[in-house]
């Protein structure tokens, strides 16, 4: 069984960095790619080489579908959703662009922004959330200025769990014929997002968080309607294709995917992904329930642990992440005896996100954060606060 | 009488060989004969008959695909 994958008694609520456990079908399909397929997709005539393209194909339209999104080739696939927003950025980014983002990115989207800024290549606008996190749309309007390429917006926070009004912000952009790209490694697989519907242009995910493949695997995801060639590759090199030229393949999704990619890994997304789309309730139904984990938590916490602090809203909509501290007691001993004394794996500090931090009040020092997931219970919420309890009582 | 669809990309020769088989067209893939494309990997077998039909498919679902050459294969 399932449980039987994790070691008995470990409650893993890191599920933000990365989700475990996995569904037993994406195990089954990464041993059934290394054990029965195993060849590269793309590249050989063989049966094998075809098979292994199959899989590749059949994540792009479940990848597709998730996103709503009518081209399969406008899926890219990378190693996470880093590589993607690096690929959009750097990509579309050009001297004397204006840029637009938020003081509640991850290191993701700021770092490669940062460092254009850096080499003057781009000026860059950082819009102020409030204190929950959230960014009024209302501040992205005013902040466009006639040289704005690009609104740059991370859908839900990696340190706060809250959601981003973006389909505001994309009618914002479309408007103002402003390129919208959308950091969307939390919300993928826990909120229903629309590329058309919330006016996204370019969108990254992870595919090791809510969707439940392995790591190494993620993507970037074109809108229909978006003119790929507007975007420059960071990779060059072998794609199959066109292998007389030396240049580049200007078609999707040959243009950004050089070299061989990470079938196994890709297998394994492919049945997380199905397995999220197919669950009683679908995305819908794991939101839901990360929701309710998340007030059950925050309810408890408030009522059971003396010098609970939460920086994460029970009131807003949420990704099932949140925030927190115990007074007095630094964040990094809570993790430290959290996972030595009572098996529970969380994270503590920044998240790689200087900026959400600063925002809510909590730099330098960070938070703990918990990070619930799909196999997450209630009762694995009661043993993680009576643990809290006993260790800001200082037992 | 067979003949071949060859695409620029191995991507869109496994997404036109399940549209090709999903609308009754028998169809297998093989390697891209090396006198006829320079691409590493696969394209589509078809009979040469269906060669129209495939192709208005293919438009129909915006599967982009490079031409249609009879090939008998080995």
């Amino acid at each position: 069984m399932l449980k039987d994958k994790i070691k008995s008694g470990v409650i893993y609520l890191d599920n933000a960095a990365t989700s475990f456990p996995k569904p037993e079908c994406v195990i089954d399909a990464v041993v059934n790619y290394m054990t029965q397929i195993g060849a590269n997709p793309g590249r050989s005539g063989h049966k094998l080489s075809i098979e292994a393209g199959q899989i590749v194909f059949k994540v792009r339209e479940s990848i597709a579908a998730l996103f709503k999104i009518k081209n399969p080739m406008n899926v890219i696939f990378t190693s996470n959703a880093t590589e993607a927003l690096n690929i959009a950025i750097k990509g579309i980014m050009q001297e004397g662009d204006h840029v637009i983002t938020t003081s509640m990115e991850h290191n993701s989207t700021i770092r490669p922004l940062h460092e254009l800024e850096k080499e003057a290549l781009i000026s860059l606008a950082i819009v102020q959330a409030d204190r929950n996190g959230i960014i009024d749309p209302k501040k992205i309007k005013e902040a466009i200025t006639v040289r704005t390429k690009s609104v740059v917006v991370n859908h839900a926070s990696n340190v706060l769990g809250c959601i981003q009004p973006i389909r505001e912000i994309g009618k914002i952009c479309k408007e103002n014929g402003v390129i919208f790209i959308v950091d969307c490694a939390q919300s993928a697989g826990v909120v229903p997002i629309d590329i058309n519907r919330d006016n996204i242009g370019i969108l990254a995910f992870a595919g090791h968080k809510g969707l439940y493949g392995p790591t190494g695997t993620g993507g970037m995801v074109i809108a229909d309607d978006f003119d790929h060639k507007k975007i420059k590759p960071l990779k060059y090199g072998g794609t199959g294709s066109l292998s007389d030229k030396i240049e580049q393949p200007d078609f999707l999704p040959d243009r950004f995917e050089s070299g061989t990619l990470n079938v196994a890994g890709l297998s394994g997304l492919l049945a997380g992904s199905q397995y999220i789309q197919k669950k009683p309730g679908g995305i819908k139904g794991i939101y839901l329930h990360k929701n309710e984990l998340q007030k059950y938590f925050i309810k408890q916490a408030e009522m059971q642990i003396p010098g609970f602090t939460c920086y994460s809203s029970s009131n807003l909509p949420s990704v099932g992440v949140i925030a927190f501290r115990l007074n007095n007691i630094s964040v990094s001993d809570v993790a430290q005896i959290l996972s030595d004394k009572y098996e529970i794996m969380c994270r503590q500090g920044l998240h790689c996100s200087p900026l959400a931090h600063q925002t809510i009040g909590t730099f330098p020092e960070g938070t703990l954060r918990f990070g619930f997931g799909i196999f997450n219970t209630k009762e694995e919420i009661d043993t993680a606060v009576h643990a809290l309890k006993s260790i800001s009582e200082g037992n | 009488m067979k003949a071949v669809i060859l695409f620029h990309s191995t991507n869109h020769a496994i997404w036109a060989e399940n549209e090709l088989k999903e609308s009754k067209i028998l169809c297998k893939m093989i390697s891209v004969p090396r006198h006829l494309s320079s691409d590493c990997g696969y394209c589509v077998q078809i009979d040469a008959d269906d060669g129209e039909k495939a192709s208005s498919i293919l438009n129909a679902k915006n599967i982009e695909f490079d031409n249609i050459e009879n090939y008998e294969g080995e």
